[in-house]
């Protein structure tokens, strides 16, 4: 890449959506200026602007032109930094669609369940949408075992596509194991991916990038407080 | 392309998820095997191939499975490489990607959703329904298709699902969603899609689908 480059992210720092895009980057060595927005209170011309129909972070600037959705960011960020380290996707199609199929299982089933039950009001719902995430897990601790082919990471000897999306949140389950004394990477379950989240954790990328887990138990523990008191007013 | 590849593909005629693929492979000119599934009774094949999701579309590619639309897309473009899909540029391609789950996902929810309501609670949903296709309308000024001259990814996508697949569930309600006036862009487009044998070869028959979409219709409404 010759000409001079701007390269800028916008994100909130506890987001694990916005987590994807600092570790690509950090992967790449990408330079890139980093923006906090406030998503409690006003969001930025910038982001309205870069993301005017889902307004939403993380979004990637890059010269100017705006990149979002996080693992789209991410494969832009393979595509576009593609020589200056190994690729985050893997290089055969069919490892690229196993990639790509369970990064879409993550975001668009597993997660959305685990949101489910920390929102809903009805116990029903709850019990519900965990046996859901449980659920998934056993998938996961499967696809793992199957993909990662004994290395130790979804993508082979170093951290890939699969491991940055699901990754991201591990973040989230070990603040919630924090403040909720509850436990969704069981050991005696899913053994290797609980041994996967450790690794991907004292990864040296992601240990740079990470939000401290203590800080997003805090703050997740605020969130639920400021809901409750919200519920008992209105 | 070796000689005995074996390429298959589960789908259902009026499914634009399943459509879109035989776009791609025809326009790769892969031929293919198709299977016709029944979802009121899936055949053990399906199940044992995509056991979590249970949907269609599933391509086999010699004893491979590959699930879920947009996957199977990127894996076709990536296998065969002639004829791309995809654009080259890396940000013409994460735009092509965005505005293809924006319509899977966002177009698709608001769209059928304005099926199941009876004409008092729709216009709110036709209205954002509409807001949604002016993203495509815009991303169409000054070309042919998405693609530019000639048909790829998202052309498959939106091409399936909204001017094959949606519009003629609302026409079967005698909604006018997307009118020539505020979507000229788009309507030049879906003239042009029908001008690409590929595409037409993949669309469901009219008459047949319209009916079929008014009875999926009428069964969301019971439901
Ligand atoms: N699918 C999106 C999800 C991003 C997302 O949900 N971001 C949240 C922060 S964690 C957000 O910006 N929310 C703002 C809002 O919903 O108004 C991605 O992968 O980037
Ligand atoms: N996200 C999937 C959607 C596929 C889908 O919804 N397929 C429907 C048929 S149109 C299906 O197989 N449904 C079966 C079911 O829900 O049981 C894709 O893009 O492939």
């Amino acid at each position: 890449m010759g000409e001079k480059e701007e390269v800028k992210l916008l994100g909130v720092w506890y987001s694990p959506y916005a987590i994807r895009p600092k570790i690509a980057l950090r992967l790449k060595s990408v330079d890139y200026d980093y923006v906090e927005e406030n998503l409690f209170g006003s969001k930025s011309e910038l982001l309205l602007k870069s993301n005017p129909v889902h307004k939403k972070v993380p979004v990637l600037l890059h010269n100017n032109k705006p990149i979002v959705e996080s693992l789209n960011i991410v494969e832009y960020i393979d595509e576009t930094w593609n020589s200056s380290a190994p690729s985050i996707l893997p290089s055969h199609p069919y490892d690229r669609a196993l990639a790509r199929f369970w990064s879409d299982f993550v975001d668009n089933k597993w997660f959305p369940a685990l949101r489910m039950a920390a929102i809903t009001k009805s116990e029903d719902a709850k019990a519900k949408a965990m046996e859901e995430v449980e659920e998934g897990l056993l998938q996961l601790e499967d696809a793992f075992v199957s993909i990662s082919k004994g290395k130790p990471f979804f993508g082979g000897e170093a951290i890939g596509f699969m491991d940055i999306c699901f990754g991201s949140f591990v973040v989230l389950l070990k603040a919630r194991e924090k403040f909720k004394a509850e436990k969704l990477l069981d050991e005696s379950k899913t053994p290797s991916l609980c041994k996967w989240a450790d690794r991907f954790l004292s990864d040296e990328t992601v240990k740079n990038v990470a939000p401290e887990i203590e800080k997003v138990a805090e703050f997740l523990q605020e969130l639920e407080v400021r809901a409750q008191s919200a519920a008992s007013r209105s | 392309m070796g000689k005995n590849e074996e390429v298959k593909l589960l789908g259902i005629w009026a499914s634009p998820f399943s459509r879109r693929i035989e776009m791609a492979l025809k326009l790769k000119g892969v031929p293919y095997e198709y299977l016709e599934e029944d979802l009121e009774n899936k055949s053990s094949l399906l199940l044992a191939l995509s056991p979590i999701h249970k949907k269609i579309p599933v391509l086999v590619h010699n004893g491979k499975t590959i699930i879920e639309s947009h996957v199977i897309l990127e894996y076709i473009d990536e296998t065969w490489k002639h004829n791309p899909i995809l654009p080259q540029d890396p940000f013409q391609r994460s735009k092509a990607r965005v505005l293809a789950k924006l319509v899977d996902e966002k177009i698709v929810n608001v769209g059928f959703a304005s099926l199941a309501k009876t004409e008092k609670g729709r216009e709110v949903l036709i209205e954002q329904t509409r807001e949604l296709i002016m993203c495509l309308e815009k991303e169409l000024a000054g070309k042919d298709y998405f693609g530019g001259k000639t048909v790829g990814f998202l052309d498959f996508v939106a091409g399936s699902m909204i001017p094959f697949c949606l519009e003629r569930a609302w026409e079967g309600m005698g909604v006018e969603m997307i009118t020539e006036k505020k979507f000229p862009e788009y309507n030049k487009w879906v003239k042009k899609l029908k001008e690409v044998e590929i595409v037409v070869d993949c669309i469901p028959l009219r008459e047949k689908h319209i009916e079929h979409m008014n009875n999926m219709a009428e069964k969301i409404r019971s439901a």
